[in-house]
């Protein structure tokens, strides 16, 4: 380790100001601070820190998507398997298949992202952020299979430069990059992102026999029975088991209740996210669709669906676990994470039952509730300094 | 009765190297300084040439604000130098101790409690909030607050038989000169009392020993008022002046911290140059070793060839300088042993509260603000620091205002900037914030 050092030092001049290679000082940068910690040391105030930095905060949520990612790739193969007909279940096959149809997008997420943020690093003369890290895992996981990588190419490059290096970089961005990305799919390319087409690889085989790639969400939202059972791809009923092992189509990353849990307990663990805005999340979600269910009607079938059955579907659990917990995006404040967690519950579900034109709507929830976080935070923190000002009021009269 | 008060927020960190019981006494060192930076607030004007003789209580400095106002040398001696930076800003002014060791004659303010505080340095060893200052000299103060203790990694306790002795005194001297209420905030358990203050009983991790949070607890600072506080070592100084008219600036200092090779406590004088009194004290492993005049958290850096003892002189702690650790991947670390408050270290499971050897690295990069929530569990205050910081890096003194600047002190925000991830100098900060407010409002 000290002869890679050594060189890595020994070629470090040429990447400074007025070196051979200055012009990538920032890519150069990301790379040693990715290989050794730095040595800096303290200049003023405390002495001694915490071992903890953004380095190790967004590998960590890395680690917990990788449940969700793993899995989601065997299940890509799984769907694949039973919709071309194809008898064979050995894990290693299905995994493999689902690996190298998501593998272009992972890439294509990463390659633009990361080289927008190093160029931009390098325009500002920051060092490299770590945020892209963890957005370029989480964006092609919660798209459909089948996305064309030079639409998420287009996606990526768009939420990256609009939705946070205009607003200074990561910590500064108030929306959710990878949500914004899905986002910019959903409204640019409307027919690639929804529908019964999309969520299952075919691979250019030919489907079996009474298959419909309907996403169970979708079968509801477009039947005309009120509570008729939903059914996998081959039109077999879906037990609740598989309904939260995720053995059913879907954006790929999202479908596992079980998975995300596994993701969540890791984020709580170690203290990444918080469990404030997933409680209440949960228990927004939970609220919402016992009373959707209370008073189904015919006119909204997604309605219907018992509460847990509901919250295990489509991309809430994902949704609540790794995009509202995003700290730069959410609430800041305490009192205000409840009401930020409960409300992106409540408006996922809201959205899924009652606009029939979204089978989801946790997205959007999301979103929209990244867009008041801020006013939730400056009424909990202008009560503070109401209580401040009250104080001073009373000692001064 | 003892009023109670429970701080929960907060943190104590598991430095190693704590001081043991015993004192040895410091007779090799015969240089003493006082170093101006460290009585922020006014302009010091010196007052003595080198080679001018002196007493202990004589005038070094005098602030050009208001001239009564005097930083005085701790012994008696002749003065060595006086150390002019750049701009001709004065470093420090060094006084040689030779001689019996007399004492200045206050006889003349006896009476006048706040001039004899002036006169006598006692003065600019008290601080005020807001701006973290010496207290200005015309403003009465709306209450006066004591530690009794001191909470901060490896701090030594601040009893002794002589504070013990003398603190009571010092809290009636003071007494009058507020227009409210003297307050002394002691450890729970220690069963200190006072005759001449209400005394809190105080209870918590880290910071519950600073004043900050006391203040907090007790009646925080509106705008417009202002407030005195000083430690107990301070009040029995003022105590030992006006009882006895001896004035003692000898002190005990804890030598502390991983680096230190017999931790213990040593009595000095303020001001003790540090390459005698730590001779021999210091580990020698190798690589750099930082030592720091105070605790491993508010401290200030010092050189031990060139350093002294630094207000509030009664703690140095040593710590390996670590730069030149060159830690390979420390982000993927899966070390057992690495302290963090966060729980992405296996270290949590087997670690607690077990010591952890610290350097001077901040471990890992600079980034903006990005985790929500991590400052408010060690800073008790009612008060939402990540706004607060926003308000000041915007300069934005209306919100500094509202968001409550003018109840804190730099080192309020020390435990937030130890276990922020993205490693902001959130002390620099405030301190930057307050000196700005102060400029601009006054």
């Amino acid at each position: 380790m000290k002869g890679l050092k050594k060189k890595i030092d020994s070629i470090k001049p040429q990447f400074e100001k007025g070196g051979r290679f200055s012009k990538l000082h920032s890519v150069f940068d990301g790379f040693y601070t990715f290989l050794y910690t730095p040595n800096e040391t303290s200049r003023s105030g405390v002495h001694i820190h915490d071992s903890n930095d953004s380095k190790r905060t967004m590998i960590t949520v890395v680690i917990a998507l990788l449940p969700c990612c793993l899995f989601g790739m065997w299940n890509i193969g799984l769907q694949h398997f039973m919709a071309t007909g194809n008898p064979s279940r050995e894990f290693f096959s299905l995994f493999f298949y689902g690996f190298w149809a998501v593998l272009p997008q992972i890439l294509t997420a990463y390659i633009v992202g990361l080289g927008i943020e190093f160029i931009v690093a390098q325009i500002r003369g920051h060092e490299i952020q770590e945020g892209f890290l963890v957005s370029g895992i989480l964006i092609p996981m919660i798209c459909p299979v089948d996305t064309p990588w030079w639409m998420l190419a287009v996606a990526v490059a768009f939420a990256v430069i609009f939705a946070k290096e205009v607003f200074g970089g990561t910590g500064y961005n108030f929306l959710n990059v990878a949500l914004v990305t899905r986002a910019f799919l959903f409204f640019s390319y409307p027919s690639k992102m929804s529908g019964d087409n999309v969520f299952v690889s075919l691979g250019g085989e030919k489907a079996v026999d009474g298959y419909s790639g309907a996403t169970p969400l979708g079968q509801i939202a477009s039947s005309t029975e009120p509570g008729a059972a939903v059914t996998n791809i081959l039109g077999d009923p879906l037990s609740f088991g598989d309904i939260f092992m995720g053995y059913y189509p879907g954006s790929w990353g999202e479908t596992s209740t079980l998975c995300i849990l596994i993701g969540a307990a890791i984020l709580l663990l170690t203290g990444i996210a918080n469990w404030r805005i997933i409680v209440s999340a949960l228990c927004g979600g939970l609220l919402m669709s016992v009373v959707a269910h209370n008073w189904a009607s015919p006119l909204y079938p997604v309605s219907y669906l018992d509460p847990i059955t509901q919250i295990c579907f489509g991309g809430f659990m994902f949704a609540i676990v790794f995009m509202a917990t995003d700290p730069v995006t959410a609430c800041r404040t305490t009192i205000g994470k409840y009401i930020y967690g409960f409300l992106i519950g409540a408006i996922a579900i809201i959205i899924r039952c009652y606009n029939t034109g979204y089978p989801e709507g946790a997205m959007l929830s999301v979103l929209l509730m990244n867009c008041f976080a801020p006013l939730i935070d400056w009424c909990v923190v202008n009560s503070n300094i109401r209580r401040r000002m009250k104080r001073m009021t009373v000692k001064n009269s | 009765m003892v009023n109670k008060i429970k701080i929960k927020k907060g943190l104590d960190i598991p430095l190693p190297g704590a001081a043991s019981d015993s004192v040895t006494v410091d007779s090799s060192t015969s240089l003493f300084a006082v170093v101006p930076d460290d009585f922020p607030g006014y302009t010091w004007k010196v007052g003595v040439k080198a080679g001018d003789a002196v007493r202990i209580g004589d005038p070094l400095l005098y602030a050009k604000e208001d001239e009564e106002i005097k930083l005085v040398s701790p012994v008696a001696g002749t003065v060595a130098e006086i150390r002019r930076g750049e701009r001709r800003k004065i470093e420090f002014v060094s006084v040689e101790r030779n001689g019996e060791q007399t004492q200045a004659d206050f006889s003349d303010v006896k009476d006048d409690i706040l001039k004899l505080l002036k006169r006598s340095g006692m003065f600019a060893l008290m601080r005020q909030r807001p701006f973290d200052s010496v207290p200005f000299a015309d403003a009465v103060p709306r209450d006066i607050f004591i530690t009794a203790f001191d909470t901060a990694p490896l701090a030594p306790s601040l009893m002794s038989e002589e504070v013990a002795r003398h603190y009571d005194a010092g809290i009636k001297a003071l007494a009058p000169l507020t227009s409210g209420k003297v307050y002394l905030s002691v450890p729970a358990g220690s069963g200190i009392s006072s005759q001449y203050a209400e005394v809190y009983s105080v209870e918590g991790p880290h910071p519950a020993g600073n004043t900050g949070p006391q203040i907090a607890a007790i009646s925080p600072v509106n705008k417009g008022e202002s407030v005195w506080t000083l430690d107990i070592v301070t009040a029995a100084r003022i105590g030992r002046l006006v009882t006895e008219s001896r004035i003692d600036y000898s002190t005990v200092v804890a030598l502390t911290g991983p680096d230190m090779a017999d931790p213990h406590k040593v009595k000095t004088v303020a001001g003790a140059k540090l390459s005698t009194l730590l001779a021999g004290q210091l580990v020698k492993n190798g690589g750099h070793v930082r030592v720091i005049s105070g605790n491993a958290l508010t401290g200030e850096k010092v050189s031990v060839e060139k350093g002294f003892l630094r207000y509030p002189y009664r703690q140095i702690t040593a710590i390996d300088e670590g730069d030149h650790a060159d830690e390979f991947m420390g982000w993927a670390s899966m070390a057992p042993s690495k302290y963090s408050v966060k729980r992405t270290f296996p270290g949590f499971l087997n670690n607690l509260g077990k010591p952890y050897r610290f350097d001077a690295r901040i471990k890992g990069g600079h980034r903006a603000m990005i985790m929500s929530g991590e400052y408010d569990k060690v800073f008790p205050f009612d008060i939402y620091p990540e706004y607060l910081l926003k308000a000041i890096m915007a300069k934005d003194i209306e919100k500094m205002e509202q968001l409550g600047i003018y109840e804190v002190a730099p080192e309020d925000f020390a435990l937030p900037e130890f276990v922020d991830t993205s490693k902001i100098e959130l002390q620099k900060v405030v301190r930057d914030g307050l000196d700005y407010l102060r400029k601009e409002t006054l």
